[in-house]
């Protein structure tokens, strides 16, 4: 069988999001690298892969995916259902709300401030500190809701570890690389778990293509 | 007759808290509506941070079950009742609903919701309409919309040829966002068009839509 093929730029939050799941499903796949600075995605071969001109997309035999919370969910249905918690109805409830949860919050909130304490100096954006400040507040708000979740449960879905977290890791990878970590490391459940997923090996492998600059200092830009 | 088993806690004006009870119309469930006052900030107080920590509506509440996140509530009241509109069963079919769902939530969606709160919401916020805003998110729609326009000239729903989630999903917030001057938008594509009266005139989002009173300024004359 033809490995699955996904293509983008590993350094992308939304990549790792689709290569963590990839890697915990065990399944073979190979990274068709393509070039954001270049504009690989809104050239006419990619929008007849992907007509929203974004990364990541999934080629599966003849299946071609994009979202990569659909990929997430495809290829661990497929693979590891148990990380969807196919088959159980409350626990699979469970997945899909706290999918949402990052979907809505954490992603929408982490985001600028990488955007702004990273990325912005590579690309002559000057640091917007009000930005920053007003999506740590919300960060704030969100962490003691986390934080009581997981004093009850080991992971976010129940005591298994599930789809659910692993989409919180692109994120959150750069996120823990800003001088803002503290405010994550202040709440001790939320650090375990984020050490969890950290040890895992799958974590570990897409990390690895993932510098906490983006490639910008080394020159590997994306 | 013994209270329902299912109870969503909202304001059903609310597009999200709709999308919850669209997916229970169309499972054919019995629920019950625990209205809740958004001025009042009930969605504060200690008794619904207990049901969602996070403070939002909906939440449903399914026997021992409490879910949150109005796209969560739908999965599995659909999972439940109804799993062929989630595609269950055939992996490649379930791929495609959530592709489509995904690009609902974050391709359509943001831009819709940000037009239908300063077209028709600006008033109970307190403020005036930001056309800037609106400006800015009908130039990204209509791209967004080329997209729906393409992929349902090749299959009668999102996903395929058949109904799933994916589309309703997108009822809800469509319903507000027709109610705009801005419906012209879609009413400018044959197949969005034709998907959208589809969409429309099931018996359950007949139903869902009386819960959403958001008027008929800017209506399409084919909704007469």
């Amino acid at each position: 069988m033809a490995p699955m093929k996904v293509y983008g730029w590993a350094v992308s939050p939304w990549m790792a999001r689709a290569l963590v799941c990839l890697e915990e499903a065990g399944v073979e796949y190979e990274i068709v690298p393509m070039s954001r600075c270049g504009g690989d995605h809104r050239r006419p071969e990619h929008l007849a892969r992907n007509p929203f001109g974004e990364i990541p997309v999934l080629e599966d035999g003849d299946l071609t995916l994009y979202q990569s919370r659909a990929i997430a969910r495809y290829v661990l249905r497929k693979y590891k259902p148990e990380l969807v918690k196919e088959g159980d109805l409350e626990g699979s409830a469970m997945v899909d709300v706290w999918m949402e949860v990052e979907a809505h919050n954490i992603e929408a909130t982490l985001w600028p401030i990488i955007r702004h304490c990273i990325i912005g100096q590579y690309v002559g954006r000057d640091r917007d500190q009000a930005v920053i400040d007003e999506n740590l507040e919300k960060l704030r708000r969100l962490l003691p809701v986390y934080e009581a979740r997981l004093s009850v449960c080991k992971y976010l879905a129940g005591d298994d570890i599930t789809a659910a977290d692993l989409c919180h890791f692109g994120f959150m990878r750069y996120f823990m690389a800003t001088e803002y970590a503290g405010v994550v490391d202040a709440f001790p459940h939320v650090k375990a778990w984020w050490d969890a997923l950290l040890a895992r090996p799958s974590v570990q492998k897409v990390m690895a293509g993932m510098p906490p600059d983006f490639g910008y200092a080394s020159g590997n830009i994306p | 007759m013994a209270t329902s088993a299912v109870k969503v806690y909202g304001w059903a004006i609310s597009p999200f808290v709709s999308r919850a009870l669209l997916a229970l119309e169309e499972a054919g469930v019995d629920y019950e509506l625990v209205p809740m006052s958004r001025q009042a900030g009930d969605h504060h107080r200690p008794e619904h941070l207990a049901r969602n920590p996070f403070g939002k509506v909906p939440v449903l509440e399914d026997g021992d079950l409490t879910l949150f996140e109005s796209h969560a509530i739908a999965r599995h009241v659909l999972r439940k009742h109804k799993p062929e509109l989630l595609g269950t069963g055939n992996l490649e079919q379930a791929a495609l609903v959530d592709v489509w769902f995904e690009v609902e939530a974050h391709q359509l969606s943001p831009l819709a919701i940000a037009i239908v709160v300063e077209c028709i919401f600006t008033p109970f916020l307190g403020r005036e309409r930001n056309q800037a805003v609106v400006d800015e998110n009908v130039e990204k729609l209509k791209k967004v919309l080329e997209v729906y326009e393409a992929r349902l000239s090749k299959s009668k729903y999102l996903a395929g040829d058949f109904l799933s989630v994916a589309d309703l999903s997108h009822f809800t917030i469509m319903h507000c966002f027709m109610a705009t001057e801005y419906a012209a938008l879609v009413d400018a594509l044959p197949h969005v068009s034709a998907w959208w009266e589809g969409l429309a005139a099931r018996p359950a989002a007949k139903k869902v839509a009386e819960f959403m009173p958001v008027g008929t300024a800017g209506a399409s004359k084919k909704h007469d």
